[in-house]
């Protein structure tokens, strides 16, 4: 059975800089997929080549089984962000949210009533007859999720919209499209470079780097079970520790700095190389070592306190390591102290590339 | 410290304006005085009365020729768009190399003394030049009169005033955010309907500013009208030559320069609270 959305083996070329290797994935209908990557990693390439607004060097993009390849934008029907919002500034929000209907013959009585009831479903009620200029950045935004949905188009596709927006309306925003996405079913690629929008708003987040896709998966095996240091390091706060495997079948590696260790046991084998993955928020502080964890000492170097958790930064050996803790449990620490950290076995997460 | 600050902060620096100095005595000397000299005569040449004004303002022929100048001013001002806005839509959507090029040609005439461009019309379309013998060529023969009508006016006042036009235009065109196209695409529009509901409306202050500029040139237009056109099609300020110069009537040619001078300071006006005249020069 094909996916809604396929892309396949999608290299794309800018003279001889490749943007995009070999880049392939599908998405089931009614997914809210993003896309997450450091500025310059291919996402937007991606996006337009969806949108037809690029071609690539070589792939194929179907929607339902249908490849796209020979459809100009203007055909595709496909809704999209932008990061700017893009809204005409010549017209009034309805006659924005109006625009795509009209494009496609609606008279203006019917299609304003659509476009009407669109602007009430993302929360503008009478806010139709405003121009652009007249609505904050946060109505904007939502005008032009409107008109990118009004027309029911195949996909949805946001690039970086919420990038211009402060932090509380960002977070409003996030909750707002994810409650759309889901009243109308539609099948979104969702593009930022926070990872913490990817986390908290996707059903998969698809981390690129370089032009090419680290790892596809939900947003809590991208956390817990990166598939490489890239997006372990990409993806959430990291302790990346290089290790060697010394028995896998019985879970065991030893890194230089921390001796034996007791991992996770997963697919790596015995003498392979790997890095060693320990979230931050997985580290305990104390003052003497700790029954049935692994324990190190850390030279604190840096303690900062955001209230009700505090980040502390050292060193094992010549080894960064960062914990995250509850405020409560760093009001005994100072810098400059030798402290005693520990974590369970289970924590260990074994990267192998 | 703070004192210092709050002081500076205080008083206006009056430096700056000191640079202006110069330029404003030049213009208070060679044309605020000369210009009030003229609105002074309005009045009182040949006697203090309004009579003057009655004058132009009821006379047949005085209407007929304001008449005649905006009409000559519109279809200059037309002409200059449909010639314009395709060419600066052409320098928007060519190679940079290619805009350059055009935009050089474009301003090349432009930095050419209108008069040389006037007498250059006249060699062209005189019985002796180039397009006469190019339609007798062609079997046009007799060739009909070209030069001294109003189409020859017409023309080369075209030629004269389509860089501003074309600037005009181009320089709104080029401000235009490609992701406003292309989110019209993505929208469903394509072709012409593209350019109607978005294109031409978000170039629509580049299409006033030029009309206006242009218009407001022209009705005031001397040499190429007086040189090329009919003696018979006169513009304003070709009457108001004639009555100065053979006429020694200060008083009507003041009256009508005043005329002028309102009309042309009320579709300023009329420009500046719609767009605001800051716009006018791009
Ligand atoms: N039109 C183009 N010409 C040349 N290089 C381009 C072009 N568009 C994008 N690139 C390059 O391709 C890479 C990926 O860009 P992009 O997809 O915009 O990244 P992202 O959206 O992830 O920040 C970047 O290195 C960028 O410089
Ligand atoms: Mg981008």
């Amino acid at each position: 059975m094909n996916s809604y959305l396929e892309i396949k083996n999608i290299t794309k070329r800018f003279g001889d800089f490749t943007a995009l290797h070999e880049v392939s994935l599908a998405v089931e209908k009614g997914e809210f997929v993003t896309f997450l990557g450091p500025s310059g990693s291919g996402k937007t390439t991606t996006l337009m080549i969806i949108a037809g607004f690029e071609k690539a060097t070589s792939g194929d993009v179907l929607v339902q089984g249908q490849s796209l390849s020979g459809l100009a934008p203007y055909q595709r029907n496909i809704g999209i962000v932008f990061q700017n919002y893009a809204l005409f500034p010549h017209k009034t929000a309805a006659d924005n949210v109006y625009f795509p209907l009209q494009m496609r013959g609606y008279g203006r009585g019917e299609g304003l009533e659509k476009a009407a009831e669109m602007l009430d479903l993302v929360g503008l009620k009478g806010f139709g007859d405003r121009y652009p200029k007249e609505l904050s950045g946060g109505q904007q935004q939502r005008v032009a999720l409107a008109r990118a949905l009004v027309f029911e188009p195949s996909l949805l596709l946001l690039d970086e919209p919420l990038g211009a927006l402060d932090k509380n309306l960002r977070e409003q925003m996030q909750i707002e499209i994810k409650r759309i996405q889901r009243r109308l079913g539609v099948t979104t690629v969702f593009v930022t470079h926070d990872q913490s929008e990817a986390m908290s708003m996707s059903d998969r987040i698809v981390v690129f780097e370089q032009g090419r896709i680290q790892q596809a998966a939900s947003p809590l095996d991208v956390y817990h079970r990166p598939k490489t240091r890239f997006v372990a390091g990409f993806v959430g706060e990291s302790n990346l520790i290089p290790a060697r495997i010394t028995d896998a079948a019985a879970g065991k590696a030893d890194s230089p700095v921390l001796g034996n260790c007791e991992v996770k046991a997963n697919g790596a084998a015995d003498g392979q190389d790997v890095t060693l993955l320990i979230r931050p928020e997985h580290i305990r502080l104390s003052r003497e070592p700790v029954d049935g964890r692994k324990n190190a000492r850390m030279q604190v170097d840096t303690i900062v306190n955001y209230g009700d958790n505090a980040l502390v930064m050292g060193r094992v050996g010549d080894l960064n390591m960062r914990a995250r803790v509850l405020g409560r449990d760093v009001i005994i620490l100072e810098e400059g102290d030798e402290c005693c950290i520990s974590w369970l076995p289970e924590s260990v997460f074994v990267i192998e590339q | 410290m703070g004192a210092t600050i709050s002081r500076l902060a205080d008083k206006p620096n009056l430096w700056p304006w000191l640079l202006l100095t110069p330029l404003a005595l030049y213009l208070a000397v060679f044309f605020a005085v000369p210009l009030f000299d003229v609105a002074v005569m309005s009045f009182t040449e040949p006697s203090l009365s309004f009579a003057n004004y009655e004058r132009v303002l009821t006379g047949k022929l005085y209407q007929q020729v304001f008449m005649n100048t905006f009409m000559t001013a519109g279809l200059v001002t037309l002409s200059c768009l449909l010639v314009g806005y395709p060419l600066a839509y052409l320098m928007n959507h060519v190679t940079r190399r290619t805009a350059m090029l055009i935009l050089l040609l474009v301003t090349m005439s432009f930095w050419t003394s209108f008069l040389v461009r006037t007498y250059a019309w006249m060699v062209l379309l005189g019985n002796n030049g180039p397009v006469v013998a190019f339609l007798a060529a062609i079997g046009v023969d007799p060739a009909p009169q070209l030069l001294f009508t109003r189409f020859s006016s017409t023309l080369a006042m075209v030629h004269i005033l389509a860089p501003y036009m074309i600037m005009n235009i181009y320089t709104v065109m080029q401000k235009i955010d490609p992701v406003l196209i292309r989110s019209a695409e993505s929208l469903g529009a394509r072709g012409w309907s593209l350019f109607r509901h978005v294109y031409l409306p978000l170039t629509a202050p580049g299409i006033a500013n030029g009309c206006v500029l242009v218009f407001v040139i022209c009705i005031g237009f001397y040499v190429t009208p007086v040189l090329l056109g009919s003696p018979r099609e006169q513009m304003v300020a070709g009457l108001i030559g004639t009555q100065i110069e053979e006429f020694l009537a200060f008083g009507m040619g003041s009256a009508m320069a005043i005329i002028l001078l309102v009309i042309t300071l009320a579709i300023l006006a009329v420009y500046h609270r719609r767009f605001g005249l800051d716009k006018l020069w791009g």
